[in-house]
């Protein structure tokens, strides 16, 4: 297909019915609403569905269902929103159930703003809900990636029989960029029958149930392990990340996500010009992060430099990865606000003269 | 080579619709290309703006803090954007509404009364069109060829609009020429 300028946002939702959903069911919260409303006149076309849930609690149970009858899944909200369907992404994972969820991520807390923000790392990679699960997050830096990561999430989502998640912010919802959909995409997993699901018992097969309730301790502590062995295997094939500048010999390597790392890699070509080399690991999962990669460049490169859009959550991943206590650096906007190519600048510029206090920790 | 422009102006003078037809030609040009609305909380006839970038390579940041060129369609746009076109950079002034000048001069300015010119065309609310092709004319930013391709496609449902907008699309374009041609000559003498 011919390259499309899309907003990011029907961008997502042509992705979905590209990768075969044909059911969305989600409720309206800004900055991501223009992904609903593609879907509620594309879904149709498709002979899919589109449903306006009365609510996010009812979002998600509604994605629960029909998940568990086989179909492909999605829903999208923004952070608020995102905390109602907690439990029941909990209760997905629970039930390995493949649900796709797009986070457009404003900035709080509370109700925040509808500005740009990467306020919900925490959440997305470390505290979505309550009990031990972990959640496959992706996150695209621009349009086209969003359109390829929802496409590929759905093949994650099916294959490990989790919920995916796909975190973009504001810039990732409501900018036009060009896509292009590849009518001959394959699937980037081997994806067998889904044998499991509930789609009417014939006598033919053991019945299919979706539960997520074990009161049998040995029973679910079994279930656990299982469960556990699906992250182990996710740590171990799904990391994904990028590199770019001077990984080699970096006088500063900058650790970014989404658009935040499209700003910093404008500023990292503009400090090229002057001498000063800087490389840049960009993380596209977020869970599994990607420790190796970063431990790698930072171990050739002089300091160390966090950018968000948040007070530093990533920060705690980026000490994870490096195995031993060096000086890191960080910049952030916050409320909405977004960081400018020449802040980084600045900011690098004053990590080489000296003059950038290093983060602190107890 | 990259062109950035930020086109600001009030709600309804079709400001998103420019920004988007621009980025579409950038892109059927072969260009990349990113397009970005301002977004939040607005009331009806408030301000809005775009930011649009056209470049040889993936474009970096989509949010530009100091543009190449400035579009502002009315005077509140002026105040917010004029300090920050980047020195040597073009700042094109819909004269039609805004009185005062502009108060730089290590920038390229280029006076355009957009909505003078779209109603001597008959087409009052064309005046976004002329400042589209004032740009393209000033700064080369995308084929006018594209853009004149895209000014179809937009109205293809409006067939009758096609012609006045190519028209008022062309005297900009015209006006932006004749910028770019006398400002190098002011600068050779």
């Amino acid at each position: 297909m011919a390259k499309k300028l899309m907003k990011g946002a029907e961008a997502i939702g042509e992705a979905a019915v590209q990768a075969g959903c044909h059911l969305f069911f989600g409720y309206p919260i800004t900055p991501q609403n223009e992904i609903p409303e593609y879907l509620s006149s594309r879904m149709p076309q498709v002979g899919g569905a589109f449903v306006q849930a009365e609510s996010e609690v009812a979002s998600i149970n509604m994605l629960y269902g029909a998940a568990g009858a086989g179909e492909r899944v999605m829903t999208s909200s923004s952070s608020p929103g995102i905390s109602l369907m907690a439990e029941g992404i909990s209760y997905c994972a629970g039930a390995e159930l493949p649900v796709v969820i797009v986070n457009i991520m404003r900035a709080g807390p509370g109700l925040g703003g509808i500005l740009p923000s990467q306020a919900d790392y925490f959440q997305t990679t470390k505290g979505m809900a309550h009990g031990d699960f972990r959640l496959l997050a992706l996150a695209p830096w621009s349009i086209q990636e969003a359109a390829d990561l929802v496409q590929d999430a759905f093949d994650l989502a099916d294959y490990y029989r989790n919920p995916v998640m796909v975190v973009g912010d504001g810039l990732i919802g409501q900018m036009m960029e060009p896509v292009e959909f590849y009518e001959d995409r394959q699937p980037i997993k081997e994806l067998p029958p889904k044998t499991w699901a509930s789609t009417g018992w014939k006598r033919d097969r053991p019945k299919a149930i979706i539960n997520s309730l074990f009161l049998d301790p040995a029973e679910l502590e079994r279930h656990n392990f299982h469960l556990k062995e699906k992250y182990d295997l996710m740590e171990r094939d799904e990391v994904r990340f990028a590199t770019y500048g001077a990984v080699d010999s970096a006088d500063v390597v900058i650790i970014a996500y989404g658009t935040v790392a499209r700003v910093c890699l404008s500023a990292i070509e503009a400090l090229e010009q002057e001498g000063i080399k800087v490389a840049m690991v960009r993380p596209i999962t977020l869970w599994p992060f990607p420790y190796k990669a970063v431990r790698e460049v930072a171990s050739k490169a002089k300091d160390i430099l966090v950018v968000e859009l948040s007070t530093g959550q990533m920060i705690e991943d980026v000490r994870l990865a490096l195995h031993r206590p060096r000086p890191i650096h960080f910049h952030c906007r916050l409320g909405g606000m977004l960081v400018s190519p020449e802040e980084v600048i600045d900011k690098v510029k004053a990590i080489k003269a000296g003059t950038s206090e290093e983060v602190q920790h107890a | 080579m990259q062109n950035d422009v930020i086109m600001a102006g009030f709600g309804g003078q079709g400001i998103l619709l420019i920004g988007k037809m621009l980025a579409y030609a950038g892109m059927q040009d072969g260009k990349e290309v990113s397009w970005l609305p301002s977004y939040g909380p607005e009331m009806r006839g408030g301000t809005c703006n775009c930011t649009v970038v056209i470049s040889d390579k993936p474009v970096g940041s989509p949010v530009i803090q100091n543009p190449g060129a400035v579009l502002a369609m009315n005077l509140p746009s002026l105040e917010k954007f004029e300090a920050d076109v980047r020195p040597g950079g073009y700042l094109l002034i819909n004269t039609s509404l805004i009185e005062r000048a502009c108060k730089r001069d290590d920038i390229r300015i280029i006076d355009v009364p957009a909505n003078t010119i779209a109603q001597d065309l008959g087409n009052p609310r064309g005046a976004n069109m002329v400042a589209l092709g004032a740009y393209v004319g000033a700064t080369g930013a995308v084929s006018m060829e594209q853009v004149e391709a895209v000014v179809r496609q937009t109205f293809a449902a409006k067939p009758s609009v096609i012609d006045v907008n190519l028209e008022a699309l062309h005297k900009g374009y015209d006006l932006g020429r004749e910028f770019a041609a006398t400002a190098s000559g002011g600068a050779a003498s």
